[in-house]
């Protein structure tokens, strides 16, 4: 490699740093993004001006189509449907990554890593290894898109005797990288491919829908961890720097999510929370009576309030209520109210997806607060209105030693004067634990479709 | 018998010519893999230093742009392109080139789709009139 290539490929990892940095505030995030694009476009202009690089043609065609194919999606998707873009997306840079080992693995030569047949063993090891993660990132990346998009039952998918064969499975894997490197035997390395797709199936199976936000976060962090692994294969640290980055931030993710939780990474990974299973063995028989209001009710006790704290979850993005609630905010702030909204770290189905769909409906991000915020304020505030959010909200997570979410951090909602449950029925949420909230003097239950009865307030807020 | 012994000469100095090569080409080998372990030691340090940084980094990160954050690493993570064109590279066509050329298609999609979509999300978050 030249000293100018090694030089153009260091501005690129910078660049990869710096836009990384730039999303420390919503006011630097957009010039963050196009310093990403910056070095993502030096990066593929120095490849390209690699002498080995000679095929220009076929390769613009594959860069178009995939550049067309990325684009109509990004720009058509509908915001509440990015977790499962994300997912999907994970897994094309899986696929990739075992595409480009499987062609450093027949034709090493283009990679300076020695001929066909006699590959150096640190070379095999790193190309072995890539490949591994790159595929278990492809399948598994393909359950947690089936799980949120609702091709694959959300629920948990348990049977006897899942881990130990997960642990066979990934055993045998390590057995074949070893063979590999000693043989650089063709079928090995395709049988590292189909074991690592199958375990890449298995570890995500026993996962809850719920549990998603945490393994979109871990794929996210594997995909980093597979493009390091390549930059190994290639010598070249721009893979391993982005590779490195990208690992890191995936993993601090999933440990944000699982402290948001008060659950162990270990505990999400082996699965089997959540779901209807939990909801029968968790859910003790409550004969108690929840008062129900109507829209009119809350309409008319929302006017006379001073101040309102929103609480949306995973339900306000089913509905794809989030319009309507912002228009109902607008017109409780035209009413003389202060009107905010509390994010719980879990709410929604991937990091920081209520906060986008806030901001889809332009409701200003600095209304919109994180739960160390805003949580001391509940006390002093007239009216929470809970829109699609269940256990984020269960006081019992605080009093109740034995109950599935206790040690969660919650949104002190019971501190507010007057409570406001916007739900379908009176089910259970995700973790199969009865809300004590929905049973409280001052809650007041909403039934129905929460863009519905966002609607429907709003009419009785313009009457 | 003369044209057998030119045959003869020739054939020593084209095995003579192969062996040159071969002691080449067997000393670029030994060359490039002294080379590459050399590389795994460097490689290994660059990847813990830029652990600690994206640990850094990725903490500065607000967490209502958490979304954004998945958006714009799983578009730089697709800098794995890099791997895609050089094995899409060579002018021969084998397979190895077309493994390359669909992880460049593969990579491209991730790239376009990651950053127009982060894009999209940011250009939403507004702050208060």
């Amino acid at each position: 490699m030249s000293t100018l290539t090694t030089a153009a490929y260091l501005v690129s990892s910078v660049l990869f740093i710096l836009s990384l940095r730039g999303l420390s505030h919503p006011s630097t995030a957009r010039r963050g993004n196009f310093l990403g694009i910056l070095g993502m476009t030096i990066a593929i202009v120095t490849t390209l001006s690699n002498p080995g690089v000679l095929s220009y043609k076929e390769i613009g065609i594959a860069f178009l189509i995939g550049g067309l194919i990325g684009t109509s999606i990004a720009v058509k998707i509908q915001m509440t449907a990015l977790p499962q873009l994300v997912a999907a997306f994970h897994s094309l840079v899986g696929l990739a990554a075992v595409f480009v080992a499987a062609s450093a693995y027949y034709n090493p030569s283009a990679f300076n890593i020695g001929t066909v047949g006699s590959i150096p063993i640190g070379s095999l090891i790193e190309m072995s290894i890539g490949t591994a993660i790159g595929a278990v990132t492809f399948t598994g990346s393909i359950i947690a898109f089936g799980k949120l998009q609702g091709f694959v039952s959300g629920n948990p998918l348990v049977f006897k005797g899942q881990h130990f064969i997960n642990l066979l499975l990934g055993l045998g894997i390590i057995a074949l990288i070893v063979k590999f490197c000693i043989d650089q035997n063709q079928e090995l390395f395709w049988l590292i491919v189909f074991a690592s797709f199958v375990i890449g199936v298995l570890l995500i199976v026993p996962i809850g829908g719920a549990d998603m936000p945490v393994i979109v976060s871990m794929l996210n962090s594997y995909s980093g961890w597979a493009a390091a692994g390549i930059g190994f294969t290639l010598s070249n640290n721009l893979l391993i720097i982005t590779g490195a980055l990208v690992g890191s931030s995936g993993a601090i993710l999933s440990y944000i999510m699982c402290k948001g939780m008060n659950r162990s990474f270990l505990n999400v990974l082996l699965g089997g929370f959540g779901g209807e299973q939990a909801a029968s063995a968790g859910g003790v028989k409550d004969d108690r009576q929840a008062k129900q209001g109507n829209a009119a009710d809350a309409a008319f006790m929302m006017k006379n309030s001073k101040t309102i704290i929103i609480v949306p979850g995973y339900g306000m993005a089913v509905a794809q209520a989030q319009h309507a609630l912002r228009e109902m905010g607008d017109l409780l702030k035209a009413a003389g109210a202060e009107v905010r909204y509390a994010i719980h770290p879990v709410a929604g189905r991937m990091p920081g997806h209520m906060n986008v769909l806030l901001a889809e409906a332009n409701v200003p991000y600095d209304e919109v607060l994180e739960l160390d915020e805003i949580n001391r304020d509940f006390s002093e505030t007239d009216v929470a209105f809970v829109i699609g959010a269940n256990d984020v909200t269960n006081p019992a997570a605080k009093t109740d030693k034995t109950s599935a979410i206790y040690g969660m951090p919650i949104l002190d909602v019971e501190n507010a004067g007057q409570v406001f449950f916007v739900k379908r029925g009176m089910a259970s949420g995700y973790a199969g634990v009865q809300n004590e909230l929905f049973f409280r003097d001052n809650t007041l239950m909403l039934f129905g479709d929460a863009k519905k009865v966002c609607e429907d307030i709003i009419k009785g807020l313009e009457n | 018998m003369s044209e057998i012994s030119n045959q003869l000469e020739n054939l020593s100095f084209k095995a003579q010519q192969i062996a040159n090569e071969a002691s080449q080409l067997a000393s670029s080998v030994a060359e490039t893999s002294g080379g590459h372990s050399d590389f795994i030691i460097f490689g290994i340090t660059v990847l813990v230093l830029a652990c600690f940084v994206g640990y850094y980094v990725v903490w500065s990160v607000t967490p209502a742009l958490h979304s954004p954050l998945m958006g714009v690493t799983n578009a730089i993570s697709s800098v794995i392109i890099v791997g895609a064109l050089l094995a899409a590279g060579p002018v021969d066509s084998d397979i190895s080139k077309y493994f390359g050329l669909v992880a460049v298609t593969l990579a491209a999609v991730n790239i376009f789709g990651g950053f127009v979509v982060t894009n999209r999300m940011l250009s939403m978050f507004k702050k208060k009139q």
